[in-house]
């Protein structure tokens, strides 16, 4: 029995370290990379950075370390502005997604049963099209000449053609269009499985039903509201594709400006310094996401 | 009773928001007009021209390529770590281990993107490998990304599984693997290939993490669409989003059919 008992904990060893090294080595390196390169001195050339340390003879000579990128992107308007504005953009991105999805995800729950799969597979479908493509699509909409300014031209309600497209409110359309199945998503697995002779049971107390609401549904389903809020936010201030689309020169926003930074001025430094930024500013919905899944896997566990 | 109605309307809202695009797309690709918004017949040329574009051809088939190999290893990367956290309770480095697994789920794209392409330049400047970066250095960001999502999906349906099967094998005396590959992994299946399918899909879309470790002379599909899209309209795009929706919108019909088929 020791002989079996040796080799499934070898067997059993396997099969964490296979995953585990590769997301050390594919993930956790590369992310204390990108903290190391943040520190160093920019340089014209190939890597264009400076060493951070220098070795000669098996011993330290030189550590030169410096914030320099970081004190520039903080006295730098454009980055401070890049900063606020992502997070402007995406909190209020993730309001619309979550006012126009917990109604939506409710619908589906109530619906009837038979129905449900058809509903949530309809929410899922644009999500395994495409994304690119969707988003060039609201190019098509949203432009001077485009559909929308037709349509409400003809309806009459304008009269000269709005301009949406390169503007911070084409981004918000684009982001809430794009992330709304991730925020319907959770919160329809939270709300299914509430139980509706909870309900029953505050009607039969005499409450209203938007009292029964904010009683009741409300409070239950709040895991799935901050699930789905992270999965909408914390993409969404990293977003790249959205606002270099549909966005304007005025749009700024980190992943944008990690890029610019990084293809057009080939400064690496500054880039990951901007990627240390945006990781602090998203360190803590990322721990409270993580957190959310811990205790999943607690329930699972037990 | 008001509140189906405010529940219908909003679910009509959302749903028409959600394919409004996709319907336009569709329409706009058989439009013999170059401008989207004026009628000009019915034509199928685009799809032509698409079909002609040795560019988008080309890197359709680098994007297929990377987007089997990064699903398939992402599959038994994630199906490997969605057992240790599903089956070997508490273990050593667990709270690192399951850290790591979902941290790429919510990590920025262009972070992730930078820091893989910091790694590869790092390490050919060690180690001489790897080579110039194409193929290789995609597929591998793309399974980093597809291990959280594949991991994900095991997990669910390894944590919902009923285990008196897989006792009831080891008390007849099969051993870990043999129980594994006999009884397990067949009543996984659906999940597995649901996890390969997510991997590849997002494999397939991935346009940033794919442009920042990719080299010279090696172009995703997505890479080459979002520089004609950048460029202004282009109706070939069209056709290709529609060939794209047709194509995920007849699996995924299918894959409903046959699960719901299943279900007494």
């Amino acid at each position: 029995m020791r002989t079996a008992g040796w080799r499934r904990d070898w067997g059993r060893r396997l099969v964490v370290a296979l995953p585990f090294l590769w997301l050390g080595l594919f993930f956790l390196v590369p992310l204390l990379i990108v903290g190391k390169i943040s520190l160093s001195e920019t340089r014209s050339g190939i890597p264009p950075y400076e060493p951070l340390f220098e070795i000669a003879d098996g011993a330290l000579v030189q550590v030169r370390a410096s914030l320099a990128n970081f004190a520039l992107l903080f006295e730098d308007d454009l980055y401070v502005g890049a900063y606020f504005q992502s997070l402007t953009i995406a909190g209020l991105s993730t309001l619309a997604c979550l006012l126009i999805g917990y109604p939506m995800a409710l619908g589906i729950a109530r619906a009837r049963p038979e129905r449900r799969s058809i509903l949530l597979l309809l929410v899922i479908l644009p999500f395994w099209t495409s994304f690119l493509i969707r988003v060039y699509a609201w190019m098509g909409i949203l432009k001077d000449e485009g559909l929308l300014n037709a349509l409400l031209l003809g309806l009459g309600l304008i009269d000269q053609p709005l301009i949406i497209l390169n503007t911070d409110a084409a981004v918000y359309i684009g982001i809430v269009y794009s992330y709304l199945p991730f925020m319907v998503l959770p919160l329809y697995a939270s709300l299914e499985k509430l139980d509706p002779f909870l309900l029953e049971a505050a009607a039969d107390l005499g409450a209203p039903p938007w009292r029964a609401f904010l009683a009741v549904t409300l409070p239950l389903s709040a895991p799935g509201i901050v699930a789905g809020s992270m999965l909408v936010f914390v993409p969404a201030v990293g977003e790249y594709v959205i606002p270099d689309l549909l966005g304007g020169g005025d749009t700024l926003m980190m992943g944008k400006a990690l890029w610019d930074v990084f293809a057009q001025n080939r400064d690496w430094p500054a880039a990951a310094a901007l990627a240390v930024a945006m990781l602090a500013a998203l360190a803590l919905p990322m721990a409270l996401f993580h957190h959310l899944q811990a205790r999943l896997d607690g329930e699972e566990r037990a | 009773m008001r509140r189906p109605v405010f529940l219908l309307s909003a679910l009509s809202f959302g749903y028409a928001f959600l394919y409004a695009p996709i319907v336009l797309l569709v329409a706009w690709s058989f439009n013999e007009s170059r401008v989207a918004n004026v009628w000009g017949g019915f034509s199928v040329k685009w799809y032509g021209e698409l079909l002609r574009n040795e560019q988008f051809l080309e890197a359709a088939w680098l994007s297929l390529q990377v987007a089997a190999t990064s699903a398939t290893a992402a599959l038994a990367l994630g199906t490997l770590s969605a057992l240790a956290l599903v089956r070997f309770g508490r273990f050593r480095g667990r709270w690192l281990f399951s850290g790591l697994i979902a941290a790429p789920l919510v990590m920025p794209e262009v972070i992730l993107g930078l820091a893989l392409l910091l790694l590869f330049v790092a390490l050919e400047d060690l180690t001489g490998w790897p080579d110039g970066r194409g193929f290789v250095t995609i597929t591998i960001a793309h399974t980093t990304v597809g291990l959280a999502y594949a991991t994900v999906v095991v997990r669910s349906r390894l944590a919902q599984m009923d285990r008196s099967l897989e006792e009831a094998a080891m008390d007849l005396g099969a051993r870990p693997v043999k129980v594994f590959l006999v009884v397990t992994l067949p009543v996984i299946a659906p999940a597995l290939a649901a996890a390969w399918l997510l991997a590849f899909t997002l494999s397939l879309d991935d346009v940033v993490v794919a442009s920042f470790v990719t080299g010279p002379g090696a172009s995703t599909l997505p890479i080459e669409v979002f520089a004609s899209v950048r460029l202004g309209v282009s109706p070939q795009v069209n056709a290709l989003g529609t060939l794209i929706v047709v194509a995920v919108a007849a699996i995924i019909f299918t894959a409903w059919r046959l699960a719901g088929r299943r279900k007494p």
